[in-house]
């Protein structure tokens, strides 16, 4: 049984069909791509993962429970966590905040003992600091934690982003374009981060990317999106090979 | 201090600072006002000043923490001030201990101004947009012309209600009308002091500066800053909208019953719950800086200090408002303007450490 079953999943806007009959199996602890040219639907597709759009048709399985059309919070707290292809933190927050704000959900006490300062509050917090901060270090920010999440530079916004959806403790990470806008070093810096990721948290990522080298570099299965349609999945050499793919990215 | 992080002391001095700042505040005028050197005028202008940094405060919570425009403040100040003199009023004879009976006033206040807002949040904070603006602009209209039609007394037989006129009551021998239509509540007795005042904000204060160091907090200030992002990791966007919301409506209502209980008779107008009034709380919070809980205080008091002292430019206050905005406005965007505040942000109160890096 694979961690994320998606069955023929498909949407439309109007009379436009943005994505048909999409389906994908990523297993438990895989890397998995999935590219295709601008405008194929890759984050319609993620989307329609997250809740942020209804699925017209078609069925989301994680982890053997359906998730079709559920809620955003509802579905994080099923165990998706993503982030988005134009980064979006609180940028007003600081970088330790925007890390506590992820672990929302797993570290609890009342409003009112917040107000009040109840022994919960310090302990809960206390936890929650040492917590952060452990995720922090993993992705080299804790000597940035008290700046605000707008000073940061970009790479390390992206970085952050991976840190607050994973302070949620997902079954599954969605990264959307997590090497947009990175020069090649931050790239490659970030290849290592995704695969340390998925070692030391053993996680399932599935990630939308432009860059091949990265694909090609990280991902083992890819499948490719081309105008809503999967037009090949596989292995990512064999994929990557394909005279079909070949063919969408560059055309004729 | 049992947390032994930089950020969460870092945070308490500087709550610590504004805490102190009112305690300074209020030791000073004690003194001024034990000494005599007070104008009778001013002294009278002791309990409005903390009327209107409670209200101020508490808007800062709704604009500043949660990011929604509220043009209806006043509303819920109308909402709390009407509730707490009928039931002082009501009580009069029967709770003789003045500062309990002006407790009890405070807290279904504050509890009225939350139920209307809790009303109006379920639906419209739901709702992405400005849509809460438009509504509590609405409601602050609506709310004073309300009040200035119902008719309530009470007589031996119980309260009787009517929205005709005092007579329609049909009161017995010896009752008396509590809320008299467009006459509003007479015979309130004069609870609020300076001191109970400045109690009053030190409450709010701790529990709006306590909320944003606080989980609950946290969420709220997420969703101000991204929401989708905030959803995306499981944060429950109508509740901590709500809950920002009805305690901000609920310290609004708790600076209209301290505004009740300073004058014997209260009605509703458009001077002081109309929408001239929302509007000059929410220039405190724009000039204080928006989500800056001492600036909107600092703002408060210089904005109602300023007529006074310039009696005569009184004329001109509206005038004066709408420059002194223009400037704050130009002055919160221009490039060189945040240079300078950034240079100097370790003075400023609650902004972060920013040197070190380039932005």
């Amino acid at each position: 049984m694979a961690l994320l079953d998606v069955k023929n999943l498909g949407i439309s806007f109007g009379g436009l069909r943005a994505v048909d009959s999409f389906h994908i199996e990523v297993e438990k602890g895989q890397l998995y791509g999935l590219i295709g040219p601008n405008g194929a639907g890759k984050t319609t597709v993620f989307n329609m993962l997250t809740g942020v759009y209804q699925p017209g048709d078609g069925k989301i399985t994680l982890d053997g429970n359906d998730i079709t059309g559920k809620r955003t919070i509802d579905i994080n707290r099923a165990g998706i966590a993503r982030t988005f292809q134009n980064i979006r933190l609180f940028k007003e927050l600081t970088v330790m905040d925007n890390v506590k704000v992820g672990l929302h959900e797993h570290y609890k006490y009342s409003t009112i003992a917040g107000i009040l300062r109840l022994p919960s509050y310090y302990k809960k917090e206390k936890e929650m600091n040492e917590k952060a901060l452990e995720l922090l270090k993993v992705f080299d920010l804790d000597k940035e934690k008290d700046f605000l999440a707008s000073n940061l530079p970009y790479g390390k916004q992206r970085k952050l982003e991976i840190a607050r959806a994973l302070a949620t403790n997902p079954k599954l990470l969605l990264l959307d374009e997590p090497a947009a806008g990175m020069n090649p070093n931050e790239t490659k810096e970030l290849m290592d981060t995704i695969r340390f990721v998925r070692d030391e948290f053993d996680m399932t990522i599935l990630l939308i990317e432009h860059d091949m080298k990265l694909v090609a570099g990280i991902c083992e299965k890819l499948t490719v999106l081309n105008f809503g349609q999967v037009l090949a999945e596989g292995n990512t050499a064999e994929v990557l090979k394909n005279p079909q793919v070949i063919t969408a990215y560059l055309g004729e | 201090m049992k947390i032994k992080t930089d950020k969460i002391k870092k945070i308490s001095k500087s709550s610590f600072t504004i805490y102190g700042m009112v305690i300074m505040a209020y030791v000073i005028m004690q003194i001024l006002v034990s000494t005599g050197s007070l104008s009778s005028l001013m002294e009278g202008l002791l309990v409005p000043l903390c009327i209107y940094v409670i209200l101020a405060v508490s808007l800062n919570l709704t604009v500043g923490i949660l990011g929604e425009l509220s043009l209806g403040h006043a509303g819920f100040m109308c909402v709390g001030a009407f509730t707490g003199a009928f039931f002082s009023v009501a009580t009069v004879d029967l709770i003789t201990i003045p500062l309990l009976r002006f407790g009890i006033a405070i807290i279904l206040g504050a509890l009225a101004a939350a139920v209307f807002g809790i009303i109006l949040g379920i639906p419209v904070l739901r709702l992405r947009g400005d849509y809460l603006a438009i509504v509590t602009l609405a409601f602050g209209e609506i709310i004073k012309n309300f009040v200035n039609v119902i008719y309530i007394g009470t007589d031996k037989n119980g309260f009787h209600f009517s929205m005709k006129d005092a007579v329609a009551l049909k009161l017995e021998e010896g009752g008396k009308v509590i809320i008299n239509g467009a006459q509003g509540i007479t015979g309130t007795p004069n609870d609020s002091t300076f001191t109970i005042g400045i109690i009053l904000i030190i409450i709010i204060l701790f529990v709006i500066l306590n909320l944003v160091n606080s989980r609950a907090g946290r969420a709220i200030m997420a969703i101000r800053d991204n929401r989708i992002a905030a959803e995306s990791i499981g944060i429950n966007i109508t509740k901590y909208k709500l809950m920002a919301f009805t305690i901000s409506a609920s310290m609004a209502g708790v600076a209209g019953v301290l505004y009740a209980h300073n004058l014997s008779t209260l009605t509703a107008l458009p001077k002081n719950f109309g929408y001239n009034m929302s509007i000059m709380i929410l220039v405190f919070v724009v000039l204080g800086g928006i989500g800056n809980v001492g600036g909107s205080i600092i703002a408060a008091v210089l904005l109602t200090l300023l007529p006074e002292l310039l009696r005569g430019l009184n004329d001109y206050r509206m005038l004066i408002y709408a420059i002194v905005l223009i400037v704050m406005m130009i002055f919160n965007s221009s490039p060189k303007a945040i240079e300078l505040r950034e240079k100097y942000s370790l003075k400023r109160l609650f902004t972060k450490k920013t040197k070190g890096e380039d932005a």
